[in-house]
């Protein structure tokens, strides 16, 4: 898998980026959508704006062109790619050689059930309507490519307590102020 | 439109989401954005102030269309604004747009710093926690500066709160990635340690994904984290499926945190403490054996986090290397899931055995599932599965499975996805190389390569077997034979046609004796496909043609009228023309004795490292092939050696395979060797003196292949002048690598000499002029030249010297030196002047060398092999296994490390016979640890007729390793 061993080195494995065995880290997630729509990114490193969307098309190419039983693996450039497809939506993450493929796969699932939880059976249209909430979400689970909470109830309690005050915030507002016209 | 819009529903928004996704064409999309942007903008500059919720409504339209790919260039301190507001819905999307959109270099990040500080000082821990996602999300070199020393802070601090703990925590660790040198170690780093006793699970995973990264780089003051580590991963192992609770991931107990700290442990050794080890291992073989219990849950989920924990320590075991019993039984599991339904759990089994192939201890168990292996190349219908499957059949490759590999191996390019061609045909080339017992086989292998993938076999591959048939003779006559074959094949690839045409040139007469591959038919075959190939194969076609003239006088008509023919003589192409006409010259002109002479038989080539595995090499990245060999024999010495495991064997060198030989770390093969093609050369422009041309014999290989002739010819006049050349400098700097004084060059007119001493990074390096002549030197210049890249690592300063040096007498120059940085390229030194009426004009390089600024480092045998260990991964050592060119002498050896600048540590190695030193250059802006180890092979001094040695240097830095061996390599 990943780790060269003891004072022996890697073997011909592929594009392992072995230096840093133990700090492994997610460089980017994309969600995107059958049709190529990019829905969701988030960018663990620095990465100039051209670099990204060059990154971005053609990870999706690669991703969009696999078949469904395919291995939920691959290896992109000196990174490996660890995706899975909900519906019409890919979640797609690119880790470091080192990191591990089943438990990133796992942050993914764990992403959606949070989604899920939050939206009430998520669909696509909800992630395009409220695109700052999947990225709020996301913030609350994951910070500089590292899971920060794996309890679905904190991550869950968190961002509903922010609802809360939210409600808070938004309580003396009125329909018609809402929509312009007060 | 959806009816979902929980929590706010800024309907503004909505609405223009659902416009843009109404529109039907790009152009409706732009135009409709074009219409908003513009509304933006006139309602931020109008007059009316905004208030709070329009502000984040049209700060989360900018974000939206930003999003979608579109370029902002507005908007950025209205966001800034909303960071200072106290509604929390209008400060997360300030925050949002920020991290989003702000680059480091922006203006605003002044008012940004103030706004997270100002959320920083609230106490408030949502606020808190949302700033120190936008340090982390945005994660520049200036928050760094600004956040560094804080963070730790808030971090240890007693009345923190779990969750805004968890985000300092990674927060710190984003920063310590991008900036190092700006997160000061200190008393917080041993609270950070025990945050992995906390009794919040979710703290507890975060600070062990930042104290992994900073003991990786500090390993010593985070050692107390093994055995914190390893309790804490007993209780989870242990722990019931419902003991931690929410913690749990469908049934299986915190698998992220299993996960991290089993990564964590991989940055250290096998504990000391026998009970922790002992624990260690207990927690090892209980996650083994849970994998063989039944699953607790259908769903996936569980059994991808369950084998998410066990792989992660697999890894361990293998990265431990220390425990046969858990390396087999890994690779017992390993073999399971080879044959498990879950494409997934295939892919990673097949990746993770790669590395239990070069355990000593596994390989042999690897090597068990050989057939699966290869049956999931034949029938895994992912590319990426069988790329995994040809990897680990490379990885299991030894001498007793080699022709079953590559058979298999030739079996599967013949269907082979294009993607994966190459790299399939250069490892085939590599394991027939190393392993080849047998040359015909060997042969016989790379002509199948070629029938099967000509269009992928490199030109590094076909150059190499010419080279191994040249060097080998009891293979010629069979290459010979087996290409004279090949090339009868109605439609065979160039490729063939370059090597059977080479080969037949060469050794075309030790079939010449049969009359099915008489001279003249063995001439009409190549021939026969001279007009199918390109231009550099015609041209290595005539050479062979000019060589057959003198292989066989008895066709040399024919092929003076072949070569006399228009196509040839007139041909629109330069380099054939030219060829054309002068090797018909050469034939015409040249007697017997001189056509043999210049078209002598090739010497054997230098061995040198195989250039297929540094194509593979560079194809993969550096780090990730490495001589399968090499990882055996370094293992085989783990197993030999004392409790202590010795990163490097002492005697592996000492067991000289003949696979060893043929990658060019053995000895040279025994040929008859010719005399120098240089002669020749040089005879040959004695004779040609007019038309200056056929040069050498060609090789394969060297760039001069299919050079114009002409320049080959001149580059040997070239030589005899001392002018305007370089002078082979690196020669001279060898000399001066392990002494500081001594003559660095000399001609008939001028001497120089040296005289230098080195101090940690500084430096000051006399130089003597010395003019031999009874003549004045006029115009004496000599200078010191940088290349740009050496500029800014190494500072010299030099004064002007008088510009007449009278004959008989010396001027002397003084150069400071000042290293800056580490560097690879030695100054040059180039020196004009006036002699009788000519501009003299030389340049030699100046032995300033890396090693120069490296101070000895005493040090325990203990103390080296721990830091021995923590150089291990592949970038920060490098290996270099070459002949011996002086006698071995232990106490010229012993003094040349000392002048090379490191200590001499004696009693350090097990093996007395090597030698082990350690150091520090010291350079301006940092200091590099480096180890170096050099092992010399005495056995080989009977069963070879040369003498090996290995050298390997660890140091913190890549550049640094290379260069110091290639540096030291020379002296011995």
């Amino acid at each position: 898998m990943r780790g060269g061993a003891g004072p022996g080195r890697a073997t011909g494995t592929g594009a392992r980026g072995r230096d840093g065995r133990g700090g492994a880290m997610m460089r980017f997630m994309l969600l995107f959508s059958r049709q190529g729509k990019l829905r969701l990114q988030k960018w663990c490193v620095a990465a100039g704006e051209r670099e990204r969307r060059k990154m971005v098309r053609e990870l999706m190419q690669v991703v969009l062109a696999r078949k469904p039983k395919m291995c939920s693996f691959l290896e992109w450039r000196d990174l490996k790619v660890v995706y899975k497809r909900y519906a019409s939506l890919y979640f797609c993450c690119a880790i470091e050689g080192p990191d591990n493929e089943l438990l990133t796969l796992e942050l993914i699932h764990r992403y959606v059930e949070l989604l899920d939880k939050y939206f009430g059976s998520v669909c696509e249209l909800d992630i395009i309507f409220n695109f700052e909430k999947a990225y709020f979400i996301l913030d609350e689970f994951l910070m500089g490519g590292e899971i920060q909470d794996t309890s679905k109830k904190s991550v869950l309690k968190a961002i509903e307590q922010a609802d809360l005050l939210q409600e808070e915030d938004e309580s003396p507002r009125s329909v018609l102020e809402e929509m312009g016209l007060a | 439109m959806p009816a979902v819009s929980k929590g706010d529903g800024m309907r503004g928004l909505a609405v223009f989401i659902s416009d843009i996704r109404n529109c039907k064409s790009k152009e409706a999309e732009i135009k409709r954005i074009n219409k908003e942007l513009a509304n933006i903008r006139s309602k931020f500059k109008g007059d009316k102030a905004l208030d709070g919720y329009s502000k984040k409504k049209y700060v989360c339209k900018l974000l939206f269309i930003f999003l979608l790919g579109h370029d902002i260039d507005f908007g950025h301190m209205e966001a800034v604004n909303l960071l200072s507001s106290n509604r929390y819905t209008e400060k997360q999307i300030g925050y949002l747009f920020i991290s989003v959109l702000v680059n480091s270099n922006s203006e605003l990040i002044r008012l940004i710093n103030n706004a997270i500080k100002n959320d920083l000082a609230s106490r408030n821990p949502i606020f808190m926690g949302l700033a120190l996602h936008c340090i982390a999300n945005v994660g520049s070199r200036e928050m760094a500066e600004a956040f560094a020393g804080e963070i730790p802070k808030i971090l240890v601090a007693g009345d923190t709160m779990d969750s805004v703990k968890q985000s300092a925590a990674l927060c710190l660790l984003r920063l310590y990635r991008t900036s190092p040198d700006l997160v000061p170690m200190g008393d917080w780093t041993s609270r950070v340690v025990h945050l992995l006793n906390d009794q919040h699970l979710g703290v507890v995973t975060a600070a062990t994904s930042l104290i992994t990264t900073l003991a990786q780089k500090n390993p010593e003051e985070f050692k107390t984290s093994v055995s914190l580590a390893v309790s804490r991963l007993s209780r989870i192992v242990t722990s019931a499926s419902t003991d931690l609770q929410d913690y749990t991931y469908y049934f299986v107990p915190a698998p992220w945190l299993s996960v991290k700290l089993l990564r964590l442990l991989q940055c250290y050794p096998p504990p000391e403490d026998p009970a922790v080890r002992g624990r260690l291992t207990e927690c090892l073989e209980t996650i083994l054996n849970k994998a063989q219990e039944p699953p607790k849950s259908k769903k996936v989920q569980h059994s991808n986090a369950k084998n998410a924990v066990l792989f992660e320590a697999i890894s361990l075991i293998i990265h431990h290397d220390s425990e046969p019993n858990l390396l087999v039984r890994a690779c017992n599991q390993l073999g399971q899931f080879l044959q498990h339904r879950e494409t997934n759990l295939r892919y990673l089994a097949l990746e993770s055995m790669c590395t239990l192939a070069s355990s000593e201890f596994s390989h042999e168990a690897v090597k068990t599932h050989i057939e699966t292996v290869i049956n999931a190349l034949k029938t895994e219908r992912d590319v990426s599965v069988r790329q995994r499957a040809v990897d680990l059949l490379y990885a299991m490759c030894d001498r007793s499975n080699a022709q079953q590999i590559v058979a298999e191996m030739l079996n599967y390019l013949e269907t082979a996805d294009y993607s994966i061609r190459e790299e399939i045909v250069l490892k085939v080339a590599i394991l027939a190389e190393k392993y080849a017992v047998d040359y015909t086989w060997y042969v016989d292998t790379i002509l199948n390569l070629i029938r099967i993938a000509g269009d992928y076999v490199s030109e590094e591959v076909w150059y190499r077997v010419i080279q191994i048939v040249i060097n080998r003779d009891d293979v010629q006559g069979y290459a010979a034979k087996t290409v004279f074959e090949a090339l009868q094949a109605p439609a065979c690839h160039e490729n063939l046609v370059k090597v059977g045409g080479y080969i037949l040139g060469e050794f075309g007469n030790l079939i010449a004796g049969d009359p099915r591959s008489s001279p003249l038919i063995q001439f009409n075959l190549l021939h026969s496909k001279f007009h199918l190939c390109s231009v550099p194969t015609r041209a290595l076609l005539l050479s062979t043609y000019i060589k057959f003239v003198n292989l066989f006088p008895e066709i040399k008509t024919t092929i003076q009228d072949v070569l006399r023919s228009d196509s040839q003589l007139k041909n629109a192409d330069v380099e054939l023309q030219q060829r054309a006409v002068e090797y018909l010259r050469l034939s015409t002109i040249a007697s017997t004795d001189i056509l043999a002479t210049v078209l002598e038989e090739m010497p054997p080539f230098p061995e040198r490292e195989s250039s297929i595995l540094a194509k593979l090499k560079k194809k993969k990245g550096p780090s990730t092939v490495t001589d399968l060999e090499e990882i055996k024999k370094e293992r085989s010495s783990d197993m030999n050696g004392s409790a202590e495991p010795t990163p490097v064997n002492a005697s592996n060198v000492s067991t000289p395979s003949p696979s060893a030989d043929l990658l060019g770390l053995g000895a040279v093969p025994l040929t008859n060797s010719a005399p120098a093609p240089s002669s020749s050369g040089s005879l040959l422009v004695d004779v040609f003196s007019d038309s200056s041309s056929v040069a050498a014999p060609l090789a394969p290989g060297s760039e001069d292949n299919f050079a114009s002739s002409s320049d080959l010819a001149s580059s040997e006049v070239v030589s005899e002048e001392p002018a305007d050349a370089v002078h082979d400098a690196d020669e001279l700097i060898h000399k001066f690598i392990c002494k500081n004084n001594g003559v660095l060059f000399e001609n008939q007119l001028l001497q120089i000499g040296l005289k230098s001493e080195f101090r940690q990074n500084l430096g000051r390096m006399f130089i003597f002029y010395g003019n031999k002549t009874s003549t004045q030197f006029l115009n004496f210049t000599p200078t010191v030249i940088c290349s740009d890249e050496l500029q800014s690592s190494l500072n010299l300063q030099t004064k002007p010297v008088d510009p007449i040096v009278d004959g008989g007498a010396q001027v002397q120059q003084v150069v400071n030196i000042e290293c800056i940085s580490d560097f690879m390229d030695a100054p040059i030194l180039n020196i004009q002047f006036r002699y009788g009426g000519t501009l003299q004009n030389l340049s030699v390089k100046l032995p300033i060398t890396l090693n120069k600024f490296f101070q000895p480092t005493e040090m325990s045998s203990q103390d080296f092999f721990q830091r021995w260990k923590q150089l291990s991964s592949p970038k920060q050592e490098v290996q270099n296994i070459f002949k011996a060119k002086h006698p071995m002498d232990t106490e010229i050896t012993k003094a040349k490390i000392i002048g090379f600048g490191s200590a001499l540590l004696e009693e350090v190695d097990p093996n007395p016979a090597n030698f082990v030193g350690a150091g520090i250059i010291h350079t301006k802006t940092i200091q590099i640890g480096c180890l170096l180890r050099l092992e010399p092979n005495l056995q080989a001094q009977c069963s070879v007729l040369f003498q090996m040695y290995r050298l390997t240097l660890r140091t913190s830095k890549e550049a640094v390793s290379q260069r110091l061996c290639e540096l030291l390599s020379e002296q011995f």
